[in-house]
């Protein structure tokens, strides 16, 4: 009887707690979701209706704005050049911050520490006139007008960040682990690529949804230093949507919809690994 | 490495394709820079006409936003890999930069060819802002070094069926301050919403301030207050800056005008829930998107004195110059002559909704540009003063107005503190 | 051997180091240069004028120091309100709970989103004209109409109304990085306090904070950096400074470049800036240092 009502109490505690919680999470997730609905309509009404219907069902779905978009904005080859960026920039900082990110946290040589410190300054004081002197920079180098030489400013511009992430995450990882691979006579290297790397996935996979949409939605400095259309990123192309004067606004929210998917994708395809970074890591162990 | 090997091949198939695309003829292909994406289409279209009656290749190349795209001809400039025809966005200060540096072919003989043959085909006040007067404050050689594409005037415009339902005449907009407070009253009886526009971002602030700036105390005293002349606590200047609070006081502003966007204001005007708006002769083509049977008509801004005429900012919208460096330059000229002729100026205008910058070419606009095309008899523009106000100067003035219109400080208090940021940064010129 | 182990260690670090030196190094030492010139950001001559641009900034622009002042403000309301949100909302999702998947999708949609977008949305939810005006009709709906007002261009609560978008704006990354760090946490320790009958909150307490404390330096820090930095939402949601009410650094450090063309004077304020920043960071590194 005593236990039959001590369960009860505390599956209603449980119950009210949850509904708690619940309440909490949909009020914040609403707020969330409104602005993406409210672009997802908008860019399915007309320019006149956009600011008259503010209702977020449109009367009328015209989806040809989406073709309009695609067309207009010439995205076909932009969004593979955005494509090829963001993947040869995310794959270069997760790679060059990790291991440096894995030095800084568990090899010790003369200087680490002042190395550290001087990329957490960088991190810390912006450039205001840095595109000016990137493009002095990358015009000496004979890299302005060359993906080459934009995929590098893009990894210099994530790198403080990401190392700094990796190595918090590196500090708290146990140690024992990449013990026993060396004293089974695993190469530092190897211990970093087979051991660490695999364990810090939860965070690696931050530094990639991080890093991905920090050069997906870039435009300025590709702007600046490159001359040919062939070359610009989907970012440029859309801000021709978004006039000094005349906005065409469903154009410009059906374009900004279409930029906002592929980054979504990632974000789903990532946060798998921040889920499930525990378990694999105890697999490994 | 091999993704490396994959991503460099990747981009090696692009420049060949890239390149193999264009015919590699003889002739030169000029290439332009700007930053309208209003009118890239167009551009494209008369490109095309042209290489179709020269030969000669154009390519119009759009950089947009209007931020980036100034920061990318800086950083050309730079570099010196400016290209044959480029736009600058800026105060005169900086066109005068970049013509010291070189940049700038100057094109008074070619204007002045012919008995002034191209020079005469301009409206002169859209030519004055590519020009620079003799004895000018900034050091250059007299010429002109543009060429206008477009002029533009910033005006009010009014809703003619607010108006009606305010029991006004849709056809006569007020004239003067008075009327215009006393409209303020209706306005706030009859539960509406008064004037809107970007005066969140403050340039337009300085614009109609230096409106009735010229209208109460005239243009040789505003200039004389920019030499540092006269003082900004010069009453006159205290009636400026006091009409602010009146039409604050009289309820003629909308809600949130002070930190209103122009893109907003746009879509409240364009949408009727607005009686007024300030803004340029580019909003006829905004407002048509957004609402095609919107029925407005432009006005001057209501004027405060009858002692001089109301003064509104116009001239040259947009305008190209040519890059001295070029070794293009003399077909580049040819096209610009070609660009601003009658035919191609009434084609961009008709097909933009702006005002054209040959006068030739005004036949065949619609009303409502028309009236906005009037008002180029009272324009002015800083860029035509041959002295520029110290931009600290400026944004003590409009920040104070912004202060002002909520109820923060008193226009007196203003006045004050611009006059010391005034006196400060003359007491810093003369010591270098 | 001893050598070979050495050169080992510095391969880790020199592909970082060496595109670091190139394009971050040398831009700076040329934006350092600048800070000591006056420049218009066009001709080819500079003048220069030794330490000038760092005395105007430190004795004259007093709009310098209330721009940082209002960055401040902002920033210490996106390390209290944001982070705890942020943790909060990770930690509930690292709970057990239905709907987790759906969540934790959800809150991360703020980030993605374009400014543009956002501002114009959060207008159009706070705009009295045309707008939902939702904030203002809930305040009337419970009896506090007094309260209504046009929340940006109101000085008083225009910065205030700016720093709590700019936090809803940035939770999504705390979140994330936190929900990153709660799932390092073993489970097997949850498991041994609750057989120890340790309640849910003394295990929050004793094993989900101290083990998290790094991970909060790591997001305040981050925080003070993306918040000390922010503008483009500022411009888009009330166009710019507002009389000073919402100005913030990097719109100080681009009107001195684009309205005044002294490009030198903005090197100079950038510099200034960092190091401001620097400072910071370093104290709240010692800081949580001792906490731990």
């Amino acid at each position: 009887m005593c236990g039959v009502k001590h369960v009860f109490y505390y599956k209603s505690k449980k119950i009210v707690v949850n509904t708690l919680i619940h309440l909490f999470l949909i009020s914040v997730a609403i707020t969330c979701l409104y602005p993406l609905l409210w672009m997802i309509s908008s860019s399915l009404k007309t320019q006149d209706m956009i600011f008259k219907d503010i209702s977020l069902i449109p009367n009328q779905f015209r989806l040809e704005n989406y073709v309009l978009a695609w067309k207009e904005g010439g995205f076909g080859r932009n969004f593979f050049n955005s494509i090829i960026y963001t993947v040869s920039v995310v794959f270069g900082i997760v790679i060059i911050s990790s291991m440096a990110a894995y030095a800084f946290s568990r090899l010790r040589f003369v200087g680490s520490k002042f190395l550290f410190i001087i990329f957490m300054a960088a991190m810390m004081i912006p450039i205001p006139g840095s595109f000016v002197a990137l493009y002095v920079l990358l015009n000496k180098l004979h890299l302005r007008n060359t993906p080459i030489g934009y995929i590098l400013c893009m990894i210099n511009v994530g790198l403080s960040t990401s190392i700094f992430l990796l190595k918090t995450f590196f500090d708290k990882m146990p140690k024992e682990l990449e013990d026993a691979a060396r004293i089974d006579g695993c190469s530092k290297i190897g211990i970093w690529w087979h051991v660490a790397l695999p364990l810090a996935k939860p965070v690696l996979a931050v530094v990639v949804v991080f890093n991905a949409l920090a050069v997906w939605n870039e435009y300025i400095l590709a702007l600046i230093i490159f001359d040919n259309r062939k070359f610009m990123p989907l970012q440029v192309a859309l801000q021709s949507f978004q006039g000094e004067f005349v906005t065409n606004y469903p154009l410009l929210m059906a374009g900004l919809t279409i930029t906002a998917l592929p980054i979504i994708l990632v974000y789903l395809l990532m946060q798998k690994y921040i889920i499930k970074g525990v378990t694999q890591g105890a697999i490994v162990g | 490495m091999l993704f490396k090997n994959v991503l460099l091949g990747v981009f090696f198939c692009f420049s060949v394709l890239g390149c193999s695309g264009q015919k590699c003829d003889l002739k030169p292909a000029i290439t332009i820079w700007h930053w309208m994406t209003d009118r890239d289409a167009t551009f494209q279209e008369l490109a095309e006409k042209y290489e179709t009656l020269t030969g000669v290749k154009v390519s119009f190349e759009l950089y947009a936003p209007s931020d980036a795209y100034s920061q990318k001809i800086r950083a050309a400039a730079q570099g010196i890999n400016l290209p044959d025809v480029f736009g600058i966005l800026g105060e005169k200060r900086d066109f005068a930069s970049f013509i010291k540096a070189g940049h700038i072919l100057e094109l008074t003989s070619y204007m002045e060819a012919n008995n002034n043959n191209w020079k005469n085909n301009f409206f002169p006040k859209a030519l004055a802002v590519n020009e620079f007067a003799p004895g000018n404050s900034y050091g250059i050689n007299p010429g002109i070094f543009g060429v206008p594409i477009d002029i533009m005037t910033i005006q009010m415009v009014y809703n003619k069926k607010l108006f009606s339902q305010l029991g006004l005449n849709p056809n006569r907009p007020p004239k003067t301050i008075k009327e215009f407070l006393e409209i303020g009253a209706k306005i706030q009886a009859a539960g509406m919403q008064g004037l809107v526009s970007g005066w969140g971002e403050v340039w337009m602030i300085d614009c109609i301030a230096n409106n009735y700036a010229f209208n109460i105390m005239g243009k040789d005293k505003v200039l004389a207050t920019i030499k540092g002349q006269v003082p900004y606590t010069d009453p006159d200047w205290i009636t400026v800056l006091s009409i602010f609070k009146q039409m604050k006081e009289s309820g003629i502003f909308a809600q949130g005008l002070v930190t209103m966007i122009n893109k907003s204001a746009e879509q409240l005007f364009a949408n009727e829930k607005a009686v007024f708006a300030f803004n340029g002769s580019w909003c006829v083509n905004v407002y048509k998107g957004m609402n095609p049977g919107l029925e407005y008509g432009a006005m001057l801004p209501p004027q405060a004195s009858e002692k001089y005429p109301m003064a509104i900012w116009g001239g040259a919208g947009s305008s190209f110059m040519v890059n001295a460096r070029s070794k293009n330059k003399e077909e580049a000229v040819k096209f610009l002559v070609w660009l601003t002729g009658q035919d191609q100026q009434a084609y961009l205008a008709q097909a933009t909704n702006n005002l054209p910058a040959n006068k030739n070419s005004l036949s065949k606009i619609p009303d409502i540009l028309a009236q906005f095309s009037r008002g180029m008899d009272y324009a002015t523009h800083p860029n035509i003063w041959g002295v520029s106000e110290f931009s600290p100067v400026i944004e003590a003035l409009d920040r104070g107005i912004q202060s002002i219109i909520i109820g923060e400080k008193t226009p007196e208090a203003v006045a004050i503190e611009v006059q010391k940021i005034k006196e400060r940064e003359m007491a810093k010129k003369k010591a270098r | 051997m001893k050598i070979k182990d050495t050169l080992e260690n510095y391969t880790f670090v020199l592909p970082a180091v060496t595109i670091f030196s190139i394009f971050y190094v040398i831009p700076f030492i040329w934006v350092f240069q600048l800070g000591l010139f006056e420049w218009d950001g066009i001709s080819f001559t500079k003048v220069f004028v030794g330490l000038q641009n760092f005395k105007e900034i430190f004795f004259q622009d007093r709009n310098w120091w209330q721009s940082m002042w209002n960055a401040s403000y902002i920033t210490l309301i996106a390390l209290t309100f944001q982070n705890i949100m942020a943790f909060m909302l990770a930690w509930a999702c690292d709970r057990e709970i239905r709907m987790k998947n759906f969540y934790r999708v959800i809150f991360f949609i703020p980030p993605v989103l374009s400014e543009v977008v956002v501002g114009m949305a959060w207008r159009f939810i706070i705009n009295d004209i045309d707008g939902a005006n939702v904030i203002n009709r809930m305040l009337t709906q419970i009896g506090l109409s007094n309260f209504t007002h046009n929340w940006l261009s109101d000085p008083n609560t225009a910065l205030s109304t700016v720093a709590v978008i700019h936090c809803w704006k940035g939770f999504g990354w705390g979140f994330l990085i936190f929900l990153a760090g709660l799932q390092t946490i073993p489970r097997e320790l949850y498991e041994a306090a609750r057989v120890d009958g340790a309640s849910a909150w003394q295990s929050f307490k004793k094993i989900t904070i101290p083990l998290m404390i790094p991970v909060m330096v790591l997001v305040a820090i981050l925080t003070v950096l993306g918040t000390m930095q922010v503008f483009v939402l500022i411009v888009s949601l009330v166009g710019g400074e507002f009389a000073g009410h919402t100005s913030v650094p990097v719109l100080r450090i681009l009107a001195s470049m684009r309205g005044s063309s002294r490009f030198g004077y903005a090197c100079a304020q950038g510099i200034t800036f960092g190091m401001v920043l620097i400072i910071i960071s370093f104290i709240q590194y010692r800081f949580s240092k001792k906490g731990q």
